[in-house]
C-alpha cells in the first residue's frame, strides 16, 4: 500500500498498546472475524504485555469451578484439609484473559466476570471452599457475531475501554505494522491530569448521547495512558483526542448538529449530514459549553468513527439495543443439559457423581468403618451422591406481527393490545420474549429473546404500520429464531398474529398468488421442525386463508374478535410446552 | 471458523486442565486492598443513600433492594456503607459474632458459656458479599470435611449466613442467583435464624442480617412474589445533568488514582456521617410519631391499595429512622413523604405493562392523601 498505513488499523495498535500498558484498567471488546487482521491485532497485544503477564483464554460454556476456583481434590485429599485451587480468572491475574464467541457468553458468567473486574479479585464461596484469590486482569472480548441479532453482554461490553472494529481492515493494511514499541518508561510514567480534562469529556460524553458514568471515566484512563505512551508528563490535549476517538466515538448514540459554521467536524466519507436528529438531553449544556478545545476533540472523534456508524446516525437508526444473554445457541447447548441444584444419593452409573458431597457423607462414619492403622478412605455404596440436574426448559415465545398495510393498519392497535396481553402472561410465568415484525419488503427481529418486559412493550409501541405483507418472510423469520433457541435449549413457541393475506413473495416480488404458496411452504416447515404455534387472526372477519395457514403450520387458530385476554392466555398456555 | 473454536464449544474442561495453582485458603486478605470509596464522597443517588442510612439505623426495617442502570454505584454504595458503620463489641472467637449483651440471641455455644462470663472483642460490621456461583453448603454451612476427614469428627462449618450476622448480606446482581438461594436468604433474613438440617447436622444458629440486593433490570426482572419481601426498594438512574455527572467522574477518578489518599481526604466527612449514625441509633426508639401522622399513613397505603399491613409498619419505621437521622423529635408528614415511594413503591399490585410506574402513583396518592 502506498497512501501510507491504514488509519484503522494504526488506530487498533494504538489500542492495543495501551491495553498491553494497563490491561486491568482498559479492556476491549473486538469486533473481528477470525482471520490474519485479528491475529495480527492479538499477536501485537501479546508482544507488547510485559514479559510473563499470562494470555489465557475462556472456554466456552465455562463451569464455576473452572472460572472462579474450587476443591483441589487430590490435594484435599492428600493433606487431609480442604485446599483451593485457582480458576481461570485468578490464573489470568497481571494478564489478559481473551474471550471468543464473547456474544455467546450467558448473563451469568458474564456477571461472574464482571465482578472480578470490579473487584480486582475473585471470591468463591463453594465446595467447601471460601477463598479469595486476586485476579486483576484486562478482559479482551472476542465479537465473532455474523448479523445484528448477537452482541457482547452489555455490562461487559459498558466496562471495556476500546470498542474496535477490525472486519473493515483490509488484509493488506497489516503488513505495513508501526515499528516495535518499549512500553518500560509509559509503564513507570504518571502523567498529570489537568482538572479540566474531566469537564472536557464528560461534555463530550454528553453531546455524543452517551449514558453510561464509565465511559468518561475510562477515557480519562486512557488519555492518561496515552500522555505516558507518548512520554508528556502532562495530560495534553492530543491524549484526550486519543481517548475521545478510542472510547467516546464508537459508543456514540447521537451526533451534535452543527450549530455555529466553522466548528463542524470534518464530513466523513459522503455523508450529508443535515437533517440529523436531535441529540440527547443536554442541549442546554451545548449552548454555554462551548470550547473550541471540545470541538477539535469532536473532530477528532468524528474521524475515527466508521462511516456505517455516522450513517446511521443521520438516518436516525440507532443500532438496536441488545439483549445480553441473546442468541447464546449451539455450543452453551451442552452445558445447559440442567443445571446442578444440589445432590441426592444415587448410583453414580446414572448421574454425575458428587464427589465432595460423597466424601462428606461418608467422612463421619471413618472412624467406625476403619481398621486400626489403615489410612484409606472407606466409602461405602450408601453414601456415594450424585448431582441432582434440572433442566429447566425455558418458553421462549416468538411473536410474529404482520404490520402490513392490509389488516393491520386499522386493526394493528388492537393487534398490540393484544400482544400486551400475552405479554404481561409471559411476564407471570418469566417466558423469555422476542418480536419479529414482518410489513414492506422483509421481516425485522425488533426485540431478540428477552426477559425484560420494559423492552418488549417499547419494542412494540414502536411498531410501525403499513406496506405490503411479506408472510412468507415473517414465518421464516420467526421459525429461524425459533430454531436457534431450540439449539439453545429452550422451547420456542411460534405467535404469529395476520390476516393471512400475503401479497410479497419470498424473493420480495409483489404477487399475491405466489407470495400465498411461499407463505404455506414457509408454515409447513415451521410445522416440520415441529415448533408449536398459534395463529391469531387479525382480520376483522375470519379469513379463509387464515386457516389454512395455520393448518399447514400445524397450529391452533383463534379468530381476533373473539381473542379476549382470558381465551388468548388459555390458548398460550395450551400450546406452550409445560415449563 | 478456525479450528482453534470447534475444540472450545466442545464440553468445558475439568478443573484443572492446566497446571493448577495451589493457593491456601487467605484468612486476611481485605488488610491489603484498596479502602472502599467514602459513602460521604457518592453525589446525588439521594434516595439510595437514604435507604441505606436508615437500613444502618434500624436494621428491622428489612432489606434494601436497589434496582437500576449499570454504572450508577450500586456496589460502590453498599460497600461505602460497609466501611462506614461504627465497629461493634462481640464475644471474642465466635463464629456468628454474637452480642455479649443480649442474652437471647446468643448462639448454643455462646449460651452455654455464658455463666463462665464472655471475652469480648470489638470487629467492624461484618457486610458479606454473596459471590455469583456460590454453593448452598458455603451459604448455610455445612459439615467441616477437614475436620471429617482428619479427626472423624462431626463438625460444623459455618457458612456465609453465619459471618453475616449482625451485619449486611449483599446480593449483586440479585436477578441473576439461583431461585432456591433467593428463597433461602429471603426465608433467614426475615426470621433472623439460620436452620441447618444437612449431612447428619441438626443446629439452628442466630443470622440476623440487613439483606441489600442490587441489580439490573434490563439482565432480567425479579420475580415479582420476591419485591415486597425487600422492605425498602429504591429506583437508580444515571444522573443526566452535566455538573453531577462531572461532579462524578472527577471524583470517582481522583479516588482511582490514590485511594488512599482520597479516604483521608474524606475522614472527617465520614466520622461525622457515623457520629450521626450512632446518634440516630440512640435515639430512634424515642422518637414520637404524633398520631396525625400515623393516620396519614393509613390512609395513604389505603388509598394506594397496599396489602397487609408491612407496607404500614415499614413506612413508619423507615420515617422514625429517618427523623432521628435529622435529630428531629418527632416524625413529620414531611419525612413520611419524603420515605413513601421507597417504602411502598415495590408493595403496590401493579400492573406489569403500566410503564408510569409506581412512582408516579405514590406521588399522586401523597397529593390527594396528604394535602
Amino acid at each position: 500500500m502506498s497512501a501510507g498505513p491504514d488509519p484503522a488499523w494504526s488506530r487498533a495498535c494504538l489500542a492495543a498498546a495501551l491495553v498491553a500498558l494497563d490491561p486491568t484498567g482498559t479492556g476491549s471488546v473486538l469486533r473481528a472475524r477470525p482471520g490474519p487482521v485479528r491475529e495480527a491485532w492479538l499477536d501485537r497485544l501479546r508482544a507488547l504485555l510485559p514479559p510473563g503477564a499470562p494470555v489465557t483464554r475462556l472456554p466456552a460454556g465455562i463451569a464455576d469451578d473452572a472460572l472462579l476456583g474450587g476443591l483441589d481434590l487430590p490435594a484435599t485429599l492428600r493433606t487431609g484439609r480442604p485446599v483451593a485451587q485457582a480458576g481461570l480468572a485468578a490464573r489470568s491475574h497481571g494478564g489478559v484473559m481473551l474471550v471468543p464467541m464473547a456474544e455467546r457468553l450467558t448473563p451469568a458468567i458474564a456477571a461472574r466476570l464482571a465482578q472480578a473486574l470490579d473487584a480486582g479479585a475473585v471470591e468463591i464461596a463453594r465446595d467447601g471452599v471460601t477463598a479469595r484469590h486476586p485476579a486483576r486482569f484486562g478482559l479482551v472480548l472476542l465479537d465473532e457475531r455474523e448479523g445484528e441479532d448477537e452482541t457482547v453482554p452489555a455490562c461487559l461490553a459498558d466496562r471495556a475501554a476500546f470498542h474496535l472494529d477490525l472486519d473493515a481492515i483490509p488484509v493488506g493494511a497489516i503488513a505495513a505494522a508501526p515499528p516495535p514499541l518499549d512500553l518500560a518508561l509509559a509503564r513507570a510514567a504518571d502523567p498529570e491530569m489537568p482538572a479540566e480534562a474531566a469537564d472536557t469529556l464528560c461534555a463530550l460524553a454528553a453531546r455524543l448521547g452517551i449514558a453510561s458514568l464509565r465511559a468518561p471515566l475510562l477515557a480519562l484512563r486512557v488519555a492518561r495512558l496515552h500522555a505516558a505512551l507518548d512520554g508528556r508528563a502532562v495530560v495534553a490535549e492530543p491524549d484526550l483526542a486519543a481517548a475521545a476517538a478510542l472510547v467516546l466515538a464508537p459508543r456514540a448514540r447521537t451526533w451534535p448538529p452543527d450549530d455555529e459554521e466553522g466548528n463542524a467536524p470534518p464530513p466523513v466519507a459522503g455523508i450529508d449530514r443535515a437533517g440529523e436528529p436531535a441529540s440527547g438531553p443536554d442541549d442546554d449544556d451545548r449552548r454555554d459549553d462551548h470550547r473550541p478545545a471540545d470541538d477539535r476533540i469532536l473532530a477528532a472523534a468524528a474521524a475515527s468513527l466508521p462511516p456505517g456508524l455516522l450513517a446511521r446516525l443521520v438516518s436516525g437508526v440507532t443500532p438496536r439495543t441488545r439483549s445480553p444473554g441473546a442468541g447464546r445457541a449451539g455450543a452453551a447447548a451442552a452445558a445447559q443439559r440442567g443445571r446442578p441444584v444440589g445432590v441426592r444419593p444415587g448410583d453414580p452409573r446414572r448421574g454425575r457423581l458428587a464427589l465432595i458431597e460423597t466424601l462428606r457423607a461418608a467422612a463421619p462414619w471413618q472412624r467406625l468403618r476403619r481398621g486400626d492403622g489403615e489410612v484409606r478412605l472407606r466409602i461405602a455404596a450408601q453414601d456415594l451422591r450424585i448431582r441432582r440436574l434440572v433442566q429447566r426448559r425455558e418458553t421462549t415465545t416468538i411473536f410474529a406481527v404482520d404490520a402490513s398495510g392490509s389488516a393491520a393498519l386499522e386493526r394493528l392497535a388492537e393487534a398490540k393490545g393484544a400482544v400486551e396481553q400475552l405479554l404481561a402472561e409471559c411476564y407471570v410465568r418469566r417466558d423469555r420474549v422476542a418480536l419479529v415484525a414482518f410489513r414492506g419488503g422483509g421481516a425485522d427481529l425488533l426485540l431478540v429473546p428477552t426477559r425484560s418486559l420494559v423492552r418488549a412493550k417499547r419494542a412494540l409501541a414502536a411498531l410501525p404500520g403499513g406496506g405490503g405483507t411479506p408472510l412468507a418472510a415473517g414465518i421464516a423469520a420467526a421459525g429461524r429464531l425459533a430454531a436457534a433457541e431450540r439449539r439453545g435449549g429452550r422451547s420456542p413457541v411460534v405467535l404469529l398474529l395476520t390476516d393471512g393475506r400475503a401479497n410479497i413473495d419470498r424473493a420480495g416480488r409483489p404477487g399475491r398468488a405466489q407470495a400465498g404458496a411461499d407463505a404455506l411452504a414457509a408454515a409447513r416447515a415451521l410445522a416440520a421442525e415441529g415448533i408449536p404455534g398459534l395463529l391469531i387472526d387479525t382480520a376483522a372477519r375470519p379469513q379463509d386463508a387464515a386457516r389454512a395457514l395455520a393448518a399447514a403450520m400445524g397450529a391452533r387458530y383463534l379468530p381476533m374478535p373473539q381473542a379476549d385476554a382470558a381465551r388468548l392466555a388459555k390458548a398460550v398456555r395450551e400450546v406452550a410446552p409445560a415449563a | 471458523m478456525a479450528p482453534t473454536h470447534s475444540a472450545l464449544s466442545r464440553r468445558p474442561p475439568k478443573p484443572g486442565f492446566s497446571k493448577p495453582i495451589v493457593v491456601e485458603p487467605a484468612p486476611l486478605p481485605e488488610a491489603t486492598l484498596r479502602p472502599p470509596y467514602p459513602f460521604s464522597a457518592i453525589v446525588g443517588q439521594d434516595a439510595m443513600r437514604r435507604a441505606l442510612l436508615v437500613a444502618a439505623v434500624d436494621p428491622a426495617v428489612g432489606g434494601v433492594l436497589v434496582f437500576g442502570d449499570r454504572g450508577t454505584g450500586k456496589s460502590t454504595a453498599v460497600r461505602a456503607l460497609a466501611a462506614l458503620l461504627p465497629p461493634m463489641r462481640a464475644v471474642a472467637g465466635c463464629a456468628y459474632s454474637c452480642d455479649p449483651v443480649e442474652a437471647a440471641s446468643l448462639c448454643p455455644a455462646c449460651a452455654a458459656r455464658r455463666g463462665q462470663g464472655l471475652a469480648v472483642e470489638t470487629v467492624p460490621v461484618p457486610v458479606v458479599d454473596l459471590p455469583l456461583g456460590a454453593t448452598e453448603d458455603r451459604v448455610v454451612g455445612a459439615l467441616d470435611i477437614g475436620r471429617a476427614l482428619g479427626a472423624g469428627e462431626r463438625a460444623f462449618e459455618p457458612g456465609l449466613l453465619a459471618r453475616a450476622n449482625r451485619g449486611f448480606l449483599y446480593i449483586d446482581e440479585v436477578n441473576l442467583l439461583e431461585d432456591h438461594l433467593v428463597d433461602l436468604l429471603l426465608d433467614v433474613a426475615a426470621s433472623g435464624v439460620n436452620t441447618v438440617e444437612r449431612e447428619g447436622l441438626s443446629l439452628r444458629h442466630p443470622a440476623r442480617f440487613v439483606l441489600v440486593g442490587s441489580g439490573n433490570p434490563e439482565e432480567g426482572e425479579l420475580r415479582p412474589q420476591l419485591l415486597d419481601r425487600f422492605g425498602l426498594a429504591v429506583t437508580v438512574t444515571t444522573p443526566t445533568d452535566l455538573p453531577t455527572r462531572i461532579a462524578i467522574v472527577r471524583r470517582r477518578d481522583a479516588y482511582e488514582r490514590d485511594p488512599v489518599a482520597f479516604a483521608a481526604e474524606w475522614a472527617g466527612e465520614e466520622a461525622r456521617l457515623q457520629g450521626r449514625i450512632l446518634a440516630a441509633r440512640a435515639q430512634w426508639p424515642e422518637v414520637v410519631v404524633p398520631d396525625a401522622v400515623l393516620e396519614a399513613a393509613a390512609r395513604l397505603c389505603l388509598a394506594l391499595g397496599t396489602d397487609g399491613l408491612r407496607g404500614e409498619l415499614t413506612l413508619m419505621r423507615t420515617a422514625r429512622a429517618l427523623a432521628s437521622l435529622e435529630s428531629a423529635a418527632t416524625v413529620t408528614l414531611d419525612h413520611l413523604r419524603e420515605v413513601a415511594p421507597s417504602a411502598l413503591s415495590h408493595r403496590l399490585r401493579r400492573n406489569p405493562l403500566d410503564e408510569a410506574g409506581s412512582e408516579a402513583r405514590i406521588a399522586r396518592a401523597l397529593a390527594e392523601t396528604l394535602a
